[in-house]
């Protein structure tokens, strides 16, 4: 099988959307993708990360920054053994951050931000609001991209129980603020003149009935106060959302899906990757991340090991003569022997399914299918990254 | 400290970062937890959750209990793992004396709205739903309380002997949401001040609370992100909710090839003269396997120290019972793994 590589994408794309569920890896490839291109390719290459593991962000030199791109310093690189021959940049995405300035860019006015920003629901609701995190990302992503920075943006996206969520997100933030069910709630309000004024029909509507009988009357009432508020930004956001969403089709896009090859994630990915297909969304690339090294696949390996076991008497008889002091124990050789072997044995098992899973993807995806090994140790620095890297590209 | 690590850790044997005192001072605490009434399953996505809640259904159903399994996030991940079907908001029995059901919030409103507030919602739930929907998403803590209302009420029940359960099982939502799901019923109470959702709430909160009842557990395997999650959960459940912590359960750990003398041998064996001659031994065209046999085994190894690593920081910020479930060499991801899985969680609680 011929390994795939995003070298292609790379050189054709502006904006890289990396997604797949939770614990496959997505932060640290979406930050090697963007290591290798401005080592490989070169320019000006940012990637915005979302929740980073600390040895990540140390490696990046992410420490100190926040919501702002900051520069990965040469000096980075050479340590870690590279040339960069573009620049590397990178920025951390704070939800509280975003949410407060998008608030301010779109409400009226002073008065009705500040109402906004200090409604004790604020906190709650920007935290939990449909797919705001989602949503968050993209509106970045845009901004970003529309100062014409940057020669290549790759984007982590948020930890969704649902990879589906982010590309219906600028839809719904859209569908959310005109939506009928906001005017309902929040029309007795603006019918009896704003603040304060009583639920005149509450009692006539079913709605209202169920939902004060569950939360009480005072306690719709908080709400429908701060979304009448909130509803002030409605122009300013629809607007916004669909523009996002055209950045998201356009042919300068594309989306790079991560997974490992357990069952639930590989389940999600292709879900994932039908309903990209489905709404006409590009999908660049399919990395399998965190794999066996195909090594434990080999036939010769399996040979070896099983004489390994088959011999491991004779040869510990063999190894104890050799003069070497770690070795001069035939009863330990031989256990040694016959544990390499059969843990050989044990992982040649998972490397197999591994393949053969390998080669079923390869039958239907649509872009590179791309395979990224397990790393025998944690990511410390940009040389850890690199390593990824060099799977990625070739 | 981000980068090497010092070498003295590097002396430390995976042995001892490993087994440190967990058989000694934590047995006795452990098949305690088997006779809770609820255990709440959460954990870093990816890191095995529906697995080991999974297992631990079917061992308890392999001692008799009749257990419930209530899926949150209702991928369908835990019927598939009894080669059943993906279940609905009724219970189905996947095997025998487990049940699954799987979490939705608007089935629960209905059922909510019927048991305790008295109103039928028949058939026309849909324009309400949607509403509901929407403020559901708008007031913090609604769904999370329905969420939890529905199987707090299963306990509650079973415990009245009015439901066939011994024991719930929740696959719960993961670490980053838990806390809020769990906080629900009692965050619910400052936001609202008075109303029927206050009421309701407290019968939760009192079940939730109870040691005797209730146990929140964390899923984590032996890897940097979901240790330093396992450890904020464990300090955030601990600050903000009141709900008992029972244990940890630490997944896919690779087994201990070696003892301390072995790994010398081994660390001897791959020297260039005397794998040179092993190979020889064996007969030259055996020279490339017996190399990637070798790394393999090298491979394993040190995957193994760094996980051993986090561990001892787990262990070291943790004083939670550990169980260990060891990274499974198997072909199957359905019934044949849980079932390896409860085996396993069978012999940790020393059962």
């Amino acid at each position: 099988m011929t390994a795939g590589s995003l070298d292609g994408v790379v050189a054709s794309k502006e904006i890289l959307i990396v997604c797949g569920s939770g614990g496959v890896g997505k932060t640290s490839i979406a930050a090697a993708i963007a290591l290798g291109a401005a080592s490989r390719v070169g320019g000006k290459v940012l990637v915005i990360t979302i929740d980073p593991a600390k040895q990540l962000a140390s490696a990046l030199g992410l420490e100190e920054i926040g919501n702002s791109e900051s520069r990965v310093p040469d000096s980075a690189f050479k340590e870690a053994g590279l040339t960069p021959r573009g620049e590397l940049w990178v920025a951390m995405l704070d939800m509280k951050e975003s949410w407060d300035s998008l608030v301010l860019r779109h409400a009226p006015d002073a008065e009705t931000a500040s109402k906004i920003l200090n409604n004790s629901l604020y906190d709650n609701i920007t935290s939990r609001f449909v797919q705001s995190h989602d949503y968050i990302a993209m509106e970045r992503l845009f901004e970003i991209h529309a100062t014409g920075t940057y020669d290549l943006i790759v984007i982590d996206t948020p930890p969704t129980r649902n990879a589906l969520d982010f590309l219906e997100a600028p839809h719904r933030m859209a569908e959310f603020f005109g939506g009928r069910l906001l005017r309902w709630l929040t029309a007795p309000y603006r019918a009896g003149g704003g603040r304060g004024a009583r639920l005149v029909n509450f009692a006539s509507k079913p709605f209202y009935q169920v939902a004060d009988r569950i939360l009480g009357t005072q306690f719709l009432q908080d709400i429908a106060e701060f979304f009448l508020n909130f509803q002030s930004m409605y122009d300013g956001f629809v607007a916004r959302a669909q523009v996002v969403e055209r950045l998201l089709h356009d042919r300068r896009t594309t989306f790079l899906v991560v997974t490992t090859l357990e069952s639930a994630p590989l389940r999600e990915a292709e879900i994932f990757c039908g309903e990209l297909t489905k709404r006409e969304f590009p999908c660049g690339a399919l990395i399998t991340n965190k794999t066996l090294p195909e090594s434990f696949t080999a036939e010769a390996g399996a040979e070896a090991g099983a004489a390994l076991i088959a011999n491991a008497h004779r040869l510990a008889e063999v190894l104890a003569e050799t003069g070497v002091e770690a070795l001069a124990d035939s009863a330990i050789d031989e256990r040694v022997l016959r544990t390499v072997g059969e843990s050989f044995g044990n992982f040649s098992v998972v490397a197999a399914r591994e393949a053969e899973l390998r080669v079923e993807l390869q039958a239907w995806i649509e872009g590179e299918l791309v395979n990224v090994p397990s790393l025998d140790a944690d990511i410390h620095d940009l040389s850890g990254l690199a390593e990824i890297a060099d799977h990625l590209f070739t | 400290m981000l980068g090497e690590p010092d070498g003295s850790e590097h002396d430390l044997h995976p042995e001892e970062l490993l087994r440190g005192d967990h058989e000694t001072a934590q047995e006795p605490l452990l098949p305690e937890l088997l006779k809770k009434r609820l255990l709440v399953i959460t954990g870093k996505g990816g890191v095995g959750k529906s697995t080991v809640t999974a297992g631990l259904a079917l061992l308890a159903s392999d001692l008799g209990k009749r257990v419930l399994v209530v899926e949150v996030d209702a991928k369908g991940d835990i019927a598939s793992k009894f080669e059943h079907p993906p279940v609905g908001f009724v219970p189905v029995e996947v095997h025998p004396n487990v049940s699954v059901l799987a979490m939705d919030t608007e089935a629960s409103l209905r059922e909510y709205l019927r048991l305790n507030l008295r109103i039928p919602v028949v058939g026309r739930i849909g324009p309400i739903a949607r509403v509901f929907d929407f403020v559901a998403t708008a007031a913090p803590g609604v769904k999370e309380v329905l969420t939890i209302g529905k199987i707090a009420w299963e306990v509650r029940e079973s415990i009245a002997g009015r439901a066939p359960w011994d024991l719930v099982i929740v696959d719960a939502a993961a670490t980053g949401h838990v806390v809020a799901q769990l906080g629900a019923p009692d965050a619910i109470k400052d936001l609202v001040s008075v109303g029927p959702i206050r009421s309701q709430t407290e019968w939760m909160t009192d079940l939730l609370a109870d040691p005797a009842i209730t146990a929140l557990n964390v899923v984590t395997t032996p890897e940097e992100m979901p240790v330093s999650e396992t450890i904020d959960l464990v300090a955030r459940a601990r600050s903000e909710l009141d709900v008992p912590l029972g244990a940890v359960f630490v997944n896919r750990v690779l087994p201990e090839l070696f003892t301390r003398a072995e790994e010398s041998a081994f660390e001897a064996l791959s020297g260039e003269a005397v794998r040179s001659q092993l190979e020889s031994e064996l007969g030259l065209d055996l020279s490339d396997g017996v190399e990637s046999v070798l790394s393999g085994a090298r491979l394993a190894v040190t995957m193994r120290r760094s996980r051993a690593e986090h561990l001892s920081d787990l262990r070291a910020a943790v004083d939670l019972p550990m169980l260990y479930l060891p990274y499974l060499f198997t072909r199957s991801h359905g019934v044949r793994e849980t079932r390896v899985v409860a085996d396993a969680l069978s012999a940790e609680f020393g059962l």
